[in-house]
């Protein structure tokens, strides 16, 4: 038989049953759909999970404040420590060897406004070390005053902050208030991603100095420490907790995290997150294997007679298991193809309800559930399909 | 030609051993019209089954064109049965989804003929049947006859030595019965061999060579001189 005629026969029988055809079509297109929706939302979230931290380095590593007590897990991100971490922390840990340069961090919200517009924006205290950390460059203007402990009340603006809060006029050597302080804006950042959930654009960055009293403070957000290319990370760690203990009197209060590390430890999580959601859409496709192995048993004893026709006509007992295999391969792959466009609709819709989480399954995960499909497909035909191919053509004939 | 050697069947009806076929010795020509006749029960369906491979003697050979079918795999036979053997049944086994040029059809679908090929063969005999306006009906929209007709289209359109027909006329009137009758006399003119299984005694006569069957065995086996 030609495999057009094949897939003309096949087609006709189950046009002939449209729609028992088409309720298996769909029980196999919704698990189809479920697991290229669910891998979706996975694969979306471990993306923008991945992003919000590639753009820190791997020679990195960030000391917060307050102790983990068991390792292993996620860190504290706003931890509540006992002791402050101070600049001068900061600066004894630029101190020790391996330290190429550390950045102390205080970040919070304020209002910022300048002239008539106003808007809440992220304000991050910090050094010039931040920029280089980071690899930010100040697009225009200059950067801020050397040092740590300069209280100047100068701001380097995120472009985003620029436009809502100028409007065409021109930022530099203009005046922003924070919470009712006024800054001189000396510089505005160029071009920048987001880490950790924040993205620069949008930020307005102060001397660390201004900013602790800005926001009558004494402890630092976070300092973020770059090591030397040929140091090596853990023991900067070590010598960085021991100052700290040393420091703190004695009490081993800061946490050190490599955000690379951080980064693998959430990758794995969000990868087997998303294949325990998918195995569960893929359950879906197994009871849609079930439902062809029963409708197919049901086709065969329906189609007995012709069953036994085909043979009277000289077709040979393995294209009778081909006929019936195609059948059900017909209708898993049919129902996989609508699952797949069911899915990628989904996730279109969900990247214009999110344009900032790229969501959408990747393409192993499309082949594999379309694969899963149409192997399940088969492999719960295959008895009834052998039941067919068995059948004694004189006993089938007369429907015995 | 086939050669029926010393074959019996038998079939178990619960522990009851029934003998359908009892020690039959046949040989038929090319190009026979033979009619086999009996009581119900008397293994006429069974000996028409051995003889288009569809099912296998407990004993005894059976020779098509000098060749031994009983040691022949089940694939093979298929492959003989699709090249040497039409079948023609009582109910018809149309396929109730194709229409009748479609049904004629079948045989060449399944044995991979391309569609040019097909289309050239069963216009042939779908005009020789009379079945042209018909062609693109489905068999619920055609009478008994009719549909008769159209499987003897598929029995005969890949042109098999041997047509093989199960009271062909069982469930026809007298007139639709003629016409199937003179249409399967025509072929066998044509040179097919051509064994009729029938009830109807004027049929039966009407062959050239008359089989009687009792209690699976042949009791009479006529031929009408020429
Ligand atoms: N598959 C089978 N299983 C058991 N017994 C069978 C089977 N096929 C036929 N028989 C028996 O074998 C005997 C011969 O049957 P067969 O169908 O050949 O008779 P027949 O001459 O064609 O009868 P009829 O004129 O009624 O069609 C019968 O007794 C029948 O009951
Ligand atoms: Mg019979």
């Amino acid at each position: 038989m030609r495999a057009a005629d094949l897939l003309h026969f096949c087609f006709q029988a189950l046009w002939r049953n449209r729609f028992r055809s088409l309720m298996l079509l769909f029980s196999m297109s919704i698990g189809v759909g479920s697991v290229v929706i669910l891998t979706g939302l996975g694969e979306g979230a471990r993306q923008y999970v991945l992003g919000e931290f590639a753009s820190l380095g791997k020679d990195v590593l960030v000391v917060l404040p307050g102790r983990k007590e068991t390792t292993g897990g996620l860190p504290p991100l706003t931890g509540s420590a006992a002791r402050d971490l101070t600049v001068e922390d900061a600066l004894a840990i630029a101190r020790l060897p391996g330290v190429a340069r550390v950045a102390p961090m205080v970040v919070g919200t304020a209002e910022v406004a300048a002239g008539a517009y106003s808007r809440e924006s992220v304000v991050v205290g910090t050094t010039n070390e931040f920029f280089d950390i980071r690899r930010v460059a100040i697009g225009a203007g200059r950067a801020l005053p050397p040092g740590a402990t300069d209280r100047a009340a100068v701001a380097i603006v995120g472009r985003n902050a620029v436009e809502d809060l100028f409007r065409g006029r021109r930022a530099l050597g203009g005046k922003v208030r924070i919470a009712n302080y006024r800054y001189r804006v000396i510089g505005v950042l160029g071009e920048s991603g987001g880490a950790f959930g924040m993205n620069l654009s949008d930020t307005v960055v102060v001397p660390v100095a201004s900013a602790l009293s800005l926001f009558n403070i004494e402890s630092l957000f976070r300092v973020i420490v770059e090591i030397r290319a040929n140091a090596d990370l853990d023991r900067v760690r070590e010598r960085i907790l021991t100052l700290m203990t040393a420091r703190h009197d004695g009490e081993p209060d800061v946490t050190v995290i490599s955000p690379d590390s951080l980064l693998s430890s959430f990758n794995d999580i969000l990868v087997t997150l998303t294949l325990v959601v998918a195995s569960i859409g893929g359950i879906s496709l197994v009871v849609a294997g079930v439902l062809i192995m029963n409708v197919s048993l049901i086709s065969v004893s329906q189609r007995t007679r012709e069953i036994g026709l085909l043979k009277a006509l000289g077709t040979t007992s393995t294209w009778i298991r081909v006929v019936f295999l195609t059948e059900a391969a017909m209708m898993a792959a049919a129902g996989a193809l609508l699952g797949v466009t069911v899915g990628q609709a989904a996730m279109f819709a969900a990247r214009r309800m999110y344009p900032q989480i790229a969501f959408g399954a990747p393409a192993w995960s499309i082949a594999a559930a379309v694969a899963i499909a149409v192997g399940t497909g088969l492999v719960f035909a295959w008895l009834p399909a052998g039941r067919a191919s068995r059948l004694e053509p004189v006993k089938a004939l007369t429907g015995r | 030609m086939l050669r029926v050697d010393g074959v019996n069947r038998t079939f178990m009806l619960g522990d009851q051993p029934v003998r359908a076929l009892r020690d039959i010795n046949l040989r038929i020509d090319d190009g026979e019209y033979l009619s086999v006749m009996g009581p119900s029960g008397s293994g006429k369906s069974t000996l028409l089954n051995v003889l288009g491979l569809l099912d296998r003697p407990d004993s005894g050979r059976y020779f098509i064109d000098d060749v031994d079918t009983v040691s022949m795999s089940e694939e093979r036979r298929a492959r003989v049965r699709r090249e040497k053997i039409g079948f023609v049944f009582q109910s018809y086994h149309l396929v109730g989804r194709l229409t009748a040029a479609e049904n004629i059809e079948l045989p060449m679908t399944l044995a991979g003929w391309s569609p040019a090929r097909r289309r050239e063969a069963s216009a042939s005999v779908i005009e020789k049947l009379g079945l042209t306006e018909r062609a693109r009906h489905l068999p619920e929209q055609l009478s008994g006859g009719q549909r008769q007709r159209v499987a003897i289209g598929r029995a005969i359109v890949m042109r098999p030595e041997v047509l093989l027909a199960d009271e062909p006329t069982g469930n026809l009137d007298s007139r639709s019965g003629d016409d199937v009758v003179a249409l399967l006399e025509t072929l066998n003119a044509d040179g097919i061999t051509l064994l009729v299984v029938t009830h109807d005694i004027d049929l039966g006569r009407r062959a050239r060579r008359r089989i009687r069957m009792v209690d699976g065995a042949v009791v009479e086996d006529v031929r009408e001189d020429a």
